[in-house]
């Protein structure tokens, strides 16, 4: 098996994948939490700046999904068409909340009748509640294992996807993004607005840390293989060790008014978020619950060595271009939302 | 209905749906090139107003793309996942670099396009014009190689049996530049010049039929027409191409353009007509040994036909193959003509001196956006039976963990929203052309949403 500094290839593009999905939690959390905080803002005037805090960026943040899609179908096809083809229902109503939501953003302020801005802002914050969840049902699946036979085709049915343990890292991925967004908000409003965002950030960190500390526990009950790994793997403890601290530097930076370092320690939550999961999962990608001999690994689910070679040299090309000009529009946007005749 | 018509319908629905957008957002890339790069030269406030106008409409135009757009990017996993399996190795990379060079490229800038006119120099915005219109062809550039892959498949070696065998790539770049990839992505290009263009036409068009934005309209009108025009003599160099190519990769692909069964006579082009699929006969206007005559430049030789297929290799709706195909050329032919009597008029300087000229601009927008899904109707439905050609085929590519009312649901849940998608994306687009060109559209805060001032 062909090697790169040691790493043979599917491990590399297990990384990338990983690396691509935290990159999305990341960015689109916090604007999908912020459509899950916009009900909460009254004034029709918060609601647009709300809107325009993330306007400039959030179509740039859902292109972290559209990579991940393809870098999963392109590294791990039998990954891509187990999950997809199992999560059909599941997907099918994601894919519609996120066309819902794209258009809520876009038709919101176009036209100045109440009842049209009152529905499209009640879709908005709907659907991203609605995909934060569905997200986080995935996830809780992924992590559990799922049915699946020696040919790695799904054998469950649409129920199956709707257990408790999935549920409740739903809950906590909602809770995760509305802090996240909390945070981002405050960054970037000014006055009463801003006020008011503060208050909301404290009330969604408790959330969170209430949803996380039940989501372990579960885990705990639920998943006797993670319980293991953290068995004989003890520094693992870290880990959730460091998602706690992370919330409460947050809060302490928030107190400080440093909002921009407040900001990347939330971030830094959703990334250890996704970082227990992929550790967990390692070398796995999908569990069988049939018989582990059924799982799908990052070897028996990879594409070939060439491709994956390809591959990883077309990530290495694209992927500090992309963060460069992601940073340049961040860079050029900064600052308190200032409205003119171009904003939503 | 079994999984397998429902999940073609779905597929053919939404990416039809989907493929009203991207030529649209291609086109008008290309003419925001061009209006903001005339501004930069000229300095003329015109072109900024142009600019300006334009780019609200590409927003919304980019919106629905991208909503529309993630759909397909998953449906291949959800609906097709045997097809995903077998050509993830190859497709799977086209996809990925697609994701990372085109959509970034597009999304990434796009926010400094629409709300960068206060935040960046004038020059740093028209790069950014620049970089979402190169991103936008980009696109196009890796979804097309895929598609033409499966077209014309090269560049790879099977490996594995029976369930599980698929394709690995070999060779990269014979992958890449398949048989017929250039000549399809500069068919699908040229189209999505087309499309912006003409849109550009249209609503400068109406203007002047209702005697408003009068010079404006006269130099963006002038602009789309120099563009419509190259591509559409283009659009006829482009499609040959492509023709020549599929009598060689895809021949009972073009006997079905042409409704040719047999194989040892000379083949004649028709301007129209009707396949009788029973009788094996087209009844019609035609070029006797026309399409012999284009392939081989005599009148003599013949032309491989359908009946040297085994029935199980050929496509079945050979009728309606032919009619989407003639349909194609036919919007060709119009819109040369179209645009080059409009050039001659210009050249006589009387460009704008007819009113029902204007008219039929004005509603000319529909000539390419139907001529492109046309086109993708000739090439995909002449592709059948087979998914990917020679090797695959359709009825094998389904996803077997999901049922028929599974896929009946999510059809009736994506007819649903794209309904209701595209009536509200032609009530608002109608609004700004109908408001016109006054600096910016008022968006008025109304002071509260509910009655209690707190925020
Ligand atoms: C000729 C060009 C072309 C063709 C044939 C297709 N598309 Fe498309 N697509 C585009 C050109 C494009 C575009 C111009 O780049 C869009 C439209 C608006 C936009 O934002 O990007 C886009 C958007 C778009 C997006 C959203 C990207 C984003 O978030 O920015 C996805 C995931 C796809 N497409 C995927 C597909 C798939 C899987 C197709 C094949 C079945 C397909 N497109 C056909
Ligand atoms: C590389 C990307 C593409 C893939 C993998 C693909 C694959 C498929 C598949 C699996 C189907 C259903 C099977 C069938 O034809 O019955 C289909 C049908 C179709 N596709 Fe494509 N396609 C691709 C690109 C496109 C694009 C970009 C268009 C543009 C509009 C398009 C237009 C169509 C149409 C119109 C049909 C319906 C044809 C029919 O029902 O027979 N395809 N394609
Ligand atoms: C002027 C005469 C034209 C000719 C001779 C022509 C020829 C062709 C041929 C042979 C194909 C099938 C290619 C394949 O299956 O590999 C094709 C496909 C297509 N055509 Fe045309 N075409 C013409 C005009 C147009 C126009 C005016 C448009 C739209 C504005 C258009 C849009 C398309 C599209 C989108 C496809 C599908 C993509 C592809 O397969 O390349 N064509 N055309």
């Amino acid at each position: 098996m062909q090697t790169f500094l040691g790493i043979d290839y599917p491990t590399w593009w297990f990384l990338v994948v990983g690396a691509v999905f935290t990159g999305y939690a990341i960015l689109d959390g916090f604007d999908l939490g912020a459509g899950a905080l916009h009900l909460f803002f009254k004034k029709d005037e918060s609601r647009r700046i709300a809107l325009n805090a993330i306007g400039p960026v959030w179509d740039g943040n859902e292109v972290w999904l559209v990579i991940g899609g393809g870098a999963l179908f392109a590294g791990f096809p039998e990954v891509y068409a187990t999950i997809f083809s199992a999560f059909y229902i599941p997907f099918m109503l994601f894919l519609t909340v996120l066309i819902l939501r794209a258009i809520a953003i876009e038709f919101r302020s176009k036209e100045t009748m109440l009842w049209w801005r009152k529905t499209w802002d009640i879709i908005y914050s709907v659907a991203s509640i609605t995909i934060a969840l569905l997200l986080g049902v995935v996830l809780g699946n992924v992590m559990q294992g799922i049915p699946i036979n020696k040919d790695f085709e799904y054998v469950g049915g649409f129920f199956n996807l709707l257990n408790p343990y999935a549920l409740i890292t739903g809950v906590t991925v909602v809770a995760l993004f509305m802090m996240h967004g909390a945070t981002y908000l405050i960054m970037k409003t000014e006055k009463r607005l801003h006020t008011k965002l503060r208050v909301l950030a404290k009330n969604t960190s408790r959330f969170f840390v209430i949803s996380y500390v039940a989501l372990t526990m579960a885990t705990l009950i639920y998943l006797p293989h993670t319980a293991e790994k953290f068995r004989t793997h003890p520094y693992l403890f870290l880990i959730p060790l460091l998602t706690i601290l992370t919330i409460i530097n947050t809060r302490r930076l928030l107190e400080k008014g440093v909002f921009f370092r407040a900001f990347l320690s939330s971030a830094l939550t959703s990334a250890l978020l996704l970082i227990t999961v992929t550790i967990n999962l390692f070398p796995n990608i999908v569990l069988s619950t049939i018989n582990p001999a059924y799982n799908i690994t990052i070897y028996n689910g990879a594409s070939s060595q060439k491709s994956l070679g390809i591959m990883l040299i077309i990530a290495a090309i694209g992927v500090p271009l992309v963060a460069a000009y992601t940073i340049f529009v961040f860079w050029t946007f900064r600052g308190k939302v200032k409205m003119d005749e171009t904003s939503y | 209905m079994d999984v397998e018509i429902l999940s073609r319908i779905q597929f053919a629905f939404t990416v039809s749906f989907h493929y009203i957008y991207p030529p649209l957002s291609i086109g008008l890339g290309v003419m925001l090139v061009v209006m903001e790069g005339m501004y930069l030269k000229t300095g003329k406030k015109i072109y900024e107003t142009m600019t300006k106008f334009w780019i609200k409409i590409f927003a919304l135009i980019f919106g629905i793309g991208v909503a529309t757009g993630i759909v397909m990017e998953f449906e291949f996993g959800t609906n097709w996942a045997t097809y995903s399996r077998y050509v993830g190795d190859i497709f799977g990379s086209a996809l990925a670099a697609e994701g990372i060079f085109a959509f970034a490229l597009e999304s990434g800038f796009l926010g400094l396009l629409l709300f960068g006119w206060n935040r960046v120099s004038p020059k740093v915005h028209f790069f950014s014009t620049i970089m979402v219109a190169l991103g936008s062809m980009f696109s196009a550039i890796w979804i097309v190689v895929a598609n033409s892959w499966q077209q014309t498949p090269a560049g790879f070696h099977l490996v594995g049996h029976g369930m599980k065998v698929r394709a690995e790539v070999t060779d990269f770049w014979a992958m890449v530049f398949n048989p017929s990839s250039m000549d399809r992505l500069s068919h699908v290009l040229v189209g999505a010049f087309l499309a912006g263009s003409f849109l550009v036409l249209s609503v400068h068009a109406y203007y002047l039929l209702k005697n408003r934005h009068e010079e404006i309209s006269k130099k963006a009108f002038k602009l789309a027409l120099i563009v419509a025009t190259i591509s559409g003599l283009l659009q006829l160099v482009t499609g040959h191409n492509s023709a020549d190519g599929v009598s060689k990769n895809q021949p009972a692909k073009l006997a079905a353009f042409e409704g040719h069964y047999d194989s040892l006579k000379v083949a004649d082009m028709y301007l129209f007509g009707v396949v009788n699929q029973d009788k094996k006969t087209v009844s019609g206007l035609k070029i006797p040994g026309g399409l012999t005559f284009l392939l081989y430049q005599n009148f003599t030789t013949p032309v491989k036909g359908l009946n040297a297929f085994a029935v199980n290799d050929r496509p079945k709706q050979i009728n309606a193959i032919f009619q989407v195909y003639h349909l194609m050329i036919a919007i060709g032919v119009t819109i040369i003509g179209l645009t080059l009597f409009a050039v001659f008029l210009w050249w006589r300087g009387k460009l704008f001196q007819y009113k029902w000229l204007m008219a039929i601009f004005s509603y000319s927008v529909l000539l390419p956006q139907l001529g492109n899904q046309m086109g993708w109707f000739s090439a995909e439905m002449g592709r059948q039976p087979w998914v990917v050609y020679g090797l695959l085929r359709t009825s094998d590519a389904l996803s077997k963990a999901v049922r028929a009312d599974q896929v009946l649901f999510s059809l009736i849940l994506f007819t649903t929203v794209y309904v209701l998608l595209f009536a509200l994306f032609i009530y608002l687009l109608n609004k700004k052309i109908k408001y016109g060109f006054s600096e910016a559209e008022p968006v008025p805060i109304i002071e509260t949403i509910h009655d209690q001032t707190l925020n």
